[in-house]
């Protein structure tokens, strides 16, 4: 599916108040997973690389395909240690209350 | 195509569960949540992708994507002392993908690349190149591989921003002539160099700065990338991944009291430079021993303990949290407060504390901490320093003058635990140390807690 130019600006601009708004209600408390996270989801840019690296191309065929495939190592390993240390971080902040002895 | 719509609906989901994601992490009751929120909206992205008729070849990328995770794992793992440079680290690798995949995208389509194509593209492999190879010096740096101590000359501005110029200008060419493919490298290769110089001048302190203005760019090169492959979920992942950075790197340069634009051109580090000529102090300060400290903390009623990233260095959060856990059977209120740029990235001591059992509702930012410090008994500050120093309120002379502080020296008492009267990092003399009220322990920061903590739990009185 094709996008033009401005429709692509528009996506942008929304994309980016949404995320304002969405991360300014973020409590400073949690900048730190905050930034771990956002690394794991920015690591999309997986999908980009896994159909350069499948896709069939007429030239540059082995470039893309030893260009992708490092892309996917790299983006996988943001994915992967983003999503456990953040939940690693998260499982950690306790409120206080019943306090173990 | 039925195959293409339910990619596109996959993605449209992981767009809708990544906002979702954010959304959820606002306070720590919803977060993991958000997290969750976030690895299923990746799994339908990537498992969407791999369905695209398109793809010829799984072999490749199978091996890629287990590569990915085997690497993944031990990241995932490091201790939260490392947290700041292995978020260096990944800020990196995310730069290296996009940067890969803008080179082959390139490759792939020229001559043929229309202007705005050309424009984005270029955005896409400058900025990430410069995150890339910037990330790594800081990763090193964060790690001590690198010293830690910036380094500047004379017009270092000038070199860099010269680069950054240059590899702009060459875009510029590019856009205007795809077709003089051999000037590619240099928009590559420029940046790179370019991202090595931008953090050399960096000190430790400007970490928390420099990592959420990395993060930033990488989150920006990740939305080019999106406009050159035209994918709206990868648009819209990397626009709030770089609002994320952007939003942090203004806190940051806030808190550190430096103007956005310095920072943005990678300016920072260099103010301090001249701070240390400051004239010596001669006046006197008043020390004390564990014993007579746990003696007025034991007297307190009200306790607010101040971290910085000494505490860190010296491993004193779990020796805190036994002082915390004796003041607290106490029946002494403790909170803890927190500068935004204690630590080597935003919310480091947060991260550190809670590591260490300390519930998060005792952690306070500096906004909710400072008008508590009036009715506070003991105001303990334990490897923190400039974030402290009076003079950033008092005296216009001084090169902190202007940055929020923790107003600690409003406190009844105030205790130091410092290994000696060293300056901070930027040099610059405190005259909170020579206050009447003041009290320094001088120490490591692990043993003296751990001292006060067996005092309080000795003398019973």
């Amino acid at each position: 599916m094709k996008l033009d130019l401005l429709t692509s600006l528009y996506v942008f601009m929304l994309a980016a108040f949404i995320g304002f708004e969405v991360i300014r209600r973020v409590s400073p408390l949690l900048h730190t997973p905050l930034m771990s996270l956002t690394n794991a989801l920015d690591a999309i840019a997986v999908v980009g690389a896994i159909i350069l690296a499948g896709e069939y191309h007429e030239h540059g065929a082995l470039l893309a395909k030893i260009l992708g495939t490092i892309a996917i190592v790299a983006a996988t390993s943001n994915i992967v240690g983003g999503f456990l240390i953040t939940d690693r971080m998260l499982r950690m902040f306790k409120a206080s209350g019943p306090k173990k002895p | 195509m039925p195959t293409e719509n339910i990619i596109e609906i996959t993605y449209l989901l992981a767009t809708a569960l990544f906002i979702l994601s954010l959304k959820w992490l606002s306070t720590p009751a919803t977060a993991r949540r958000g997290v969750f929120a976030g690895e299923i909206g990746m799994l339908l992205a990537v498992a969407g992708t791999l369905l695209y008729h398109g793809i010829v070849e799984y072999k490749w990328i199978v091996i890629a994507l287990v590569l990915g995770t085997i690497i993944g794992i031990p990241l995932g793992e490091v201790a939260m002392t490392a947290v700041p440079q292995r978020t260096a680290l990944s800020h990196a690798f995310g730069a290296l993908c996009v940067t890969l995949v803008g080179t082959a995208e390139f490759y792939l389509r020229a001559p043929n690349v229309p202007p705005f194509m050309m424009a984005v593209l270029s955005m896409e492999v400058i900025l990430g190149s410069l995150t890339f190879t910037g990330s790594l010096m800081a990763a090193g740096k964060l790690q001590e591989i690198l010293p830690q101590r910036p380094i500047t000359y004379k017009g270092q501005n000038f070199v860099n921003l010269g680069l950054l110029g240059v590899a702009i200008a060459v875009a510029g060419v590019l856009v205007a002539h795809p077709e003089k493919m051999q000037l590619f490298p240099a928009i590559v290769g420029i940046p790179l160099v370019f991202g090595v110089m931008m953090i050399i001048p960096i000190g430790g302190a400007d970490m928390p700065t420099v990592i959420s203005l990395l993060n930033s760019y990488a989150g920006l090169s990740a939305a080019a990338m999106g406009f050159v492959l035209q994918s709206k979920l990868l648009i819209i992942a990397g626009a709030l991944d770089g609002a994320s950075g952007f939003i942090l790197s203004v806190n940051m340069s806030k808190a550190m009291n430096r103007s956005f634009t310095n920072v943005l051109f990678g300016a920072f580090g260099q103010e301090q430079a001249g701070a240390a000529a400051g004239a010596k102090e001669t006046r006197s300060v008043r020390s004390a021993s564990p014993e007579e400290a746990a003696g007025i903390l034991a007297a307190a009623n009200k306790v607010v303990v101040v971290p910085g990233y000494g505490m860190a260095v010296a491993q004193a959060q779990h020796k805190v949290r036994e002082l915390y856990d004796a003041l607290t059977k106490r029946g002494i209120d403790v909170k803890f407060g927190i500068h935004p740029v204690a630590g080597r990235m935003p919310g480091h001591m947060n991260v550190l504390l809670a590591e260490a059992d300390i519930p998060y509702d005792k952690l306070l930012d500096m906004d909710e901490i400072n008008g508590e410090f009036p009715q506070t008994d003991v105001a303990l500050v334990i490897g923190a320093n400039d974030v402290t120093n009076p003079a950033a309120r008092s005296d216009p002379s001084s090169p902190i003058y202007g940055m929020p502080i923790l107003d600690v020296d409003k406190a009844r008492t105030v205790m130091v635990i410092k290994r000696s009267m060293g300056a901070g990092f930027a040099g610059i003399e405190n005259p909170l140390y020579y206050l009447d009220k003041t009290l320094m322990l001088f120490g490591d920061a692990k043993n003296f807690v751990g001292a006060i903590v067996r005092e309080l739990a000795g003398g019973h009185e």
